[in-house]
């Protein structure tokens, strides 16, 4: 980045107004998670009502974990990330490889139906893939919930732009020493497309670890339903809404993923920047 | 195939041992449970399966928890049509003719066949088997039950000048107490409604209660008929619709069913019908001093049951099923239908657990427990047809229609009617 | 490598992928189709061949149309707002605003969090009386007090509120990486012209941020079509559908009428609605072979 002063920068009253406006627009973004730790940090008398007087506790915190298997249902649900994404970076890398430096007969029809599904996804096919599923018998695990997502089109499209810019000097520089295809792919193609892995690999766990109506329809016990799931059906009660143990749970379930932004967000930013999706 | 056969065999024989006989060594009875109550139901459940497996050993109860109702039926009818059924499953009443016609569970009347079993089936209260029956055979066996109650604000009473203890016996009264409880400020905001019916989610449970009142049911008992066009149906929704647009004491447009015990809560509302399954809920978050009733009488008095029947898969062998037998028996004796009452406030589904002495000291200390008792004698069958969920949903969306002011009740109900006659044909004709 | 181990190279490495994707992508597509021609198979009645007869139910069905018209609507309310806001705030995200690093947070955030859980809470600012929208327009502005979610005209505002703020954050992401690249001399050229900082956004930036856009927009379509967890908590498609989407539609149809051929024939229509957009996201990739 220059350091340089940018000339369109917005100056003076320009500067004060635009400033005012963007910090307005954050409060108004930031409000649902400020409110969530409002109410999940104070008794539930404060849930609705805003006196900074109020005393805090950790108690919601304790029904909720109390309240549902939270455990397990973050043990699935790291269980399913991984496996999606592990699977995704395998199969996407190997596809995107072949794409991207392969003349194979077929290919670019190959790749146009592999781009279909940039449009259909598995979310809106629901109807056959459970079908499919129940006739694998493979209803009720986290198999089922990762399987249609593990081919991604998006993962191979963005690694096969990505392989395209590698020099095929380089490719060639390694064969010559005798690197077969694979470990070409490996020491030369993959670490060069580090930070579109990295950037990739975040949109792929914070969506699978919030994807919620695939996994409702596909399991049905504690073993195999992720997070969204387990907080559904928690949160949808006979009795009405219970919002200081629906927030302490929400941010319970979304704490490593908000963590990880914090930590991270710079290099989030800047793997998006790099891996060129723009 | 001949692999199979044998195995046919087997099982069959294995079925001829165990017949009558006690349950074989190590038979699992799965069993699917909505937990669709807040507090700690999946640690009563837990402990009522562990004592079970006490009291026999060789069975395994499996309560696998399976969400909402709503999610609990496509749990199971999922499960079903994949060829892996639970045993057991406690699912709404109303969806015994979906059960039945997907060919899902098989009666209890098939395997409960001794004296003792046949008394046992007639042991609950019969407001609660109406819907469990059909065709003259018992499909489910009463358990996790409720009904609507009025539930009041003391407090608010008394700041309107209304006599705390003396809840609206009838329709007149309800709206008189309702425009003396909804409060207004100068510039025409309310602060306190009078009362607030639910109308999200499943509209047609709470406006069965107005229906009753009036006089009127909605289905035949076969449920292939519904009645949603009678006037009676139409007067009773113009008068829920009355209450926010003429009396002017409930607030507009559709209510939240789960907000709705919040807003009791928050005191923006003196009286607000519900579940019993709430009371717990309630005693807990209430404070101030509330009241339970039942609800006012229009023609007559009039609730809806609702919640939750055992039903026996099918595809189960007969070893699970004459477990499965076993434990429902044991879990709706007197005693565990008390103990299950008190603990969740759902109804106690027999007449005799009311004179358990747990169940006396509990309703002597508190009163409100006993009101949902007393209403069972008023109370009907809740709405219940084949292709329920479709029914039910061309009623929900009528009746908010005519709530939010899209219809009038009249048209409302009678392209309700017309979709209904259409959707049940197929069903009129066998 | 002599040409016949580049194909057989070729055809390993993408055979996993293409295998899964035909299975749960490809045969799914087209097994709906075919499904879509027979009747729903019950209890004692198997499946027979009705030909088109679940689309003719389906033209006769008001709420299939009310579905689609809703969903046209929120897509329509959905898209354009969340495109603009997303390019506003990758523009202040790249600035020197003071505290760039909180705005890019609290506008990234919406982003990580499960919207079954987000869903709730918004649910309580839309509670009338006493939720925090009411506390604001009622207690604070007093303005008459108003059922957010239980009026018909108001329901699909909401949740398109909902969506917009969902959304925005993840596409600024985009824009922010595309507004980075675009080369400072520029900025610099525009300053000696004597450009206004507007005319340098619209003749300058806008222009570079096309493809961008055009992805963006891509995504924006699909998630208009693709996303109902809200209506599940919020408002289970009521008041009397008015805030019903097709694939909601669809999840009712299939997992609670059980009818799954009528189902079918709905994935067909909602299938053809994103094929639609995927001709135009075809065009648009072929712009950008050439471009690279």
């Amino acid at each position: 980045m220059s350091t340089r002063r940018n000339p369109m920068e917005p100056q003076g009253l320009g500067h004060a107004l635009e400033t005012l406006g963007a910090w307005v627009l954050a409060l108004l973004w930031i409000l649902p998670l400020a409110y969530a730790f409002w109410t999940a940090f104070h008794p539930p008398e404060f849930a609705t009502r805003f006196d900074p007087l109020a005393p805090l506790s950790l108690q919601n915190f304790v029904n909720a974990w109390n309240a549902a298997p939270f455990a397990s249902y973050f043990v699935n649900t790291i269980i399913l990330v991984t496996m999606i994404l592990a699977a995704q970076l395998v199969l996407c890398t190997l596809a995107a490889y072949a794409f991207a430096r392969y003349a194979f007969f077929g290919r670019d029809v190959l790749f146009m139906l592999v781009l279909v599904q940039l449009m259909i996804m598995p979310d809106v096919l629901i109807v056959e893939n459970y079908r499919t599923m129940a006739a694998l018998d493979l209803t009720d695990t986290i198999t089922a919930i990762g399987l249609p997502y593990m081919a991604s089109a998006f993962g191979i499209f963005l690694m096969r732009q990505t392989f395209k810019t590698v020099p095929k000097e380089l490719d060639e520089a390694a064969r010559v020493e005798g690197a077969s295809a694979l470990q070409v792919l490996l020491k030369v193609y993959v670490p060069l497309a580090r930070p579109v892995y990295v950037a990739f690999g975040l949109v792929s766990v914070s969506y699978h670890w919030n994807n919620f109506l695939w996994p409702l329809i596909v399991t049905n016990s504690v073993g195999s339903r992720p997070l969204t799931v387990g907080l559904q059906v928690f949160s949808s009660t006979d009795q009405g809404i219970d919002w200081s143990i629906i927030t302490a749970a929400t941010l319970m379930t979304s704490a490593p993923l908000l963590i990880a932004f914090l930590l991270f967000q710079r290099q989030f930013v800047q793997s998006f920047m790099r891996a060129g999706i723009r | 195939m001949l692999n199979r056969t044998v195995r046919k065999v087997a099982v069959l024989a294995a079925a001829m041992l165990f017949a009558g006989g006690a349950p074989a060594q190590g038979v699992e009875i799965s069993f699917y449970y909505p937990v669709a109550v807040g507090g700690p139901i999946t640690k009563i459940v837990d402990g009522l399966a562990a004592d079970f497996e006490k009291d026999n050993p060789g069975v395994k109860v499996k309560p696998i928890y399976s969400g909402t109702y709503q999610e609990s039926v496509v749990k199971a009818l999922t499960a079903h049509k994949a060829g892996e059924p639970p045993v057991i499953s406690v699912l709404l009443s109303t969806d015994m003719y979906t059960l039945i016609d997907e060919g899902a569970i098989i009666d209890w009347s098939s395997v409960a066949k001794s004296a003792a079993d046949k008394a046992w089936m007639k042991s609950f209260y019969p407001a609660f088997m109406e819907n469990s029956e059909t065709g003259g055979k018992v499909w489910g066996i009463p358990f996790q039950r409720s009904t609507i109650v009025l539930y009041w604000n003391k407090e608010a009473f008394k700041d309107a000048g209304i006599d705390p203890n003396q809840p609206p016996e009838n329709w007149k009264e309800l709206v008189d107490y309702a425009q003396k409880l909804t409060k207004r400020d100068a510039s025409g905001n309310v602060s306190q409604w009078g009362l607030q019916v639910p109308s999200s989610g499943f509209p047609y449970w709470l406006f069965q209660a107005f229906t009753t009142q009036n006089n009127v049911v909605l289905m035949n008992k076969d449920g292939t008929k519904t009645s949603f066009d009678d006037p009676k149906v139409i007067e009773a929704l113009q008068f829920w619709v009355d209450l926010s647009r003429k009396y002017k004491v409930m607030p507009p447009g559709i209510i939240e069913w789960g907000t709705t015990p919040k807003d009791f809560f928050e005191r923006k509302i003196a009286m607000m019908w519900t579940t019993t399954g709430n009371l717990t809920n309630v005693r807990k978050n209430a404070k101030f001093d509330f009241g339970v009733a039942m609800l006012s009488s229009g023609k007559r008095r009039g609730t809806p049951t609702g919640g939750g029947n055992f039903y026996l898969f099918n595809k189960s062998t007969p070893q699970q099923q004459a477990a499965a037998l076993k434990f429902v028996q044991w879990v709706t004796s007197p005693e565990r239908a008390a103990q299950w009452g008190i603990q969740t406030g759902y109804v106690a589904t027999r007449p005799d657990a009311w004179n358990t002495p747990e169940m006396k000291k509990y309703a002597a200390e508190f009163p409100p427990a006993a009101v949902a008792r007393d209403q069972l004698q008023y109370a009907v069958a809740e709405l219940s047809t084949h292709d329920n969920q479709r029914i039910t949903k061309v009623l929900n969306d009528g009746l908010q229609a005519a709530l939010t002011g899209a219809k009038t009740p009249e048209q409302a109900m009678k392209e309700a009617q017309r979709e209904a006659e259409r959707l049940l044909r197929s069903y009129q004709r066998r | 490598m002599n040409r016949f181990s580049v194909q057989i190279h070729g055809w390993l490495l993408v055979l996993p992928a293409a295998v899964l994707l035909a299975a749960f992508t490809h045969y799914p597509a087209v097994a709906t189709l075919l499904h879509s021609f027979y009747s729903t198979p019950k209890a004692n009645r198997p499946a027979v061949w009705v030909g088109l007869e679940n689309y003719r139910a389906m033209t006769q069905d008001p709420v299939f149309w009310q579905v689609l018209g809703n969903n046209l609507w929120f897509a329509l309310g959905t898209i354009p707002a969340s495109i603009a806001l997303a390019m506003l705030m990758a523009t202040w995200v790249n600035g020197k605003l003071h505290g760039r690093a909180f705005l890019r947070l609290a506008y990234f955030t919406p982003t990580i969090l499960p919207m079954i859980a987000v869903a709730n809470i918004w649910l309580f600012f839309y509670t009338p009386t006493y939720g925090l929208l009411e506390q604001i327009t009622v207690d604070l502005l007093g303005l008459p007090s108003h059922n957010w979610l239980g009026t018909p005209s108001t329901v699909l505002a909401c949740l398109i509120v909902v969506t917009v703020w969902k959304e925005a954050g993840f596409f600024m992401i985009f824009y922010l990486a595309a507004l980075q690249a675009i080369p400072p001399a520029l900025a610099e050229a525009a300053a000696i012209e004597g450009a206004s900082r507007w005319t340098y956004f619209r003749r300058v930036v806008f222009p570079l941020l096309m493809p961008t856009t055009l992805f963006v927009l891509v995504n924006a379509v699909i998630n208009s079509f693709r996303l109902v967890d809200h209506i599940i908590v919020m408002t289970r498609g009521g008041p009397d559908n008015a805030s019903s989407l097709l694939l909601y539609y669809i999840y009712d149809v299939a997992f609670k009428f059980w009818d799954s051929s009528y189902a079918s024939a709905l994935t067909i229509v909602l299938l053809a609605i994103l094929a639609s957009a995927a001709i135009m996201q075809f065009a648009f990739l072929e712009k950008r072979t050439h471009y690279q």
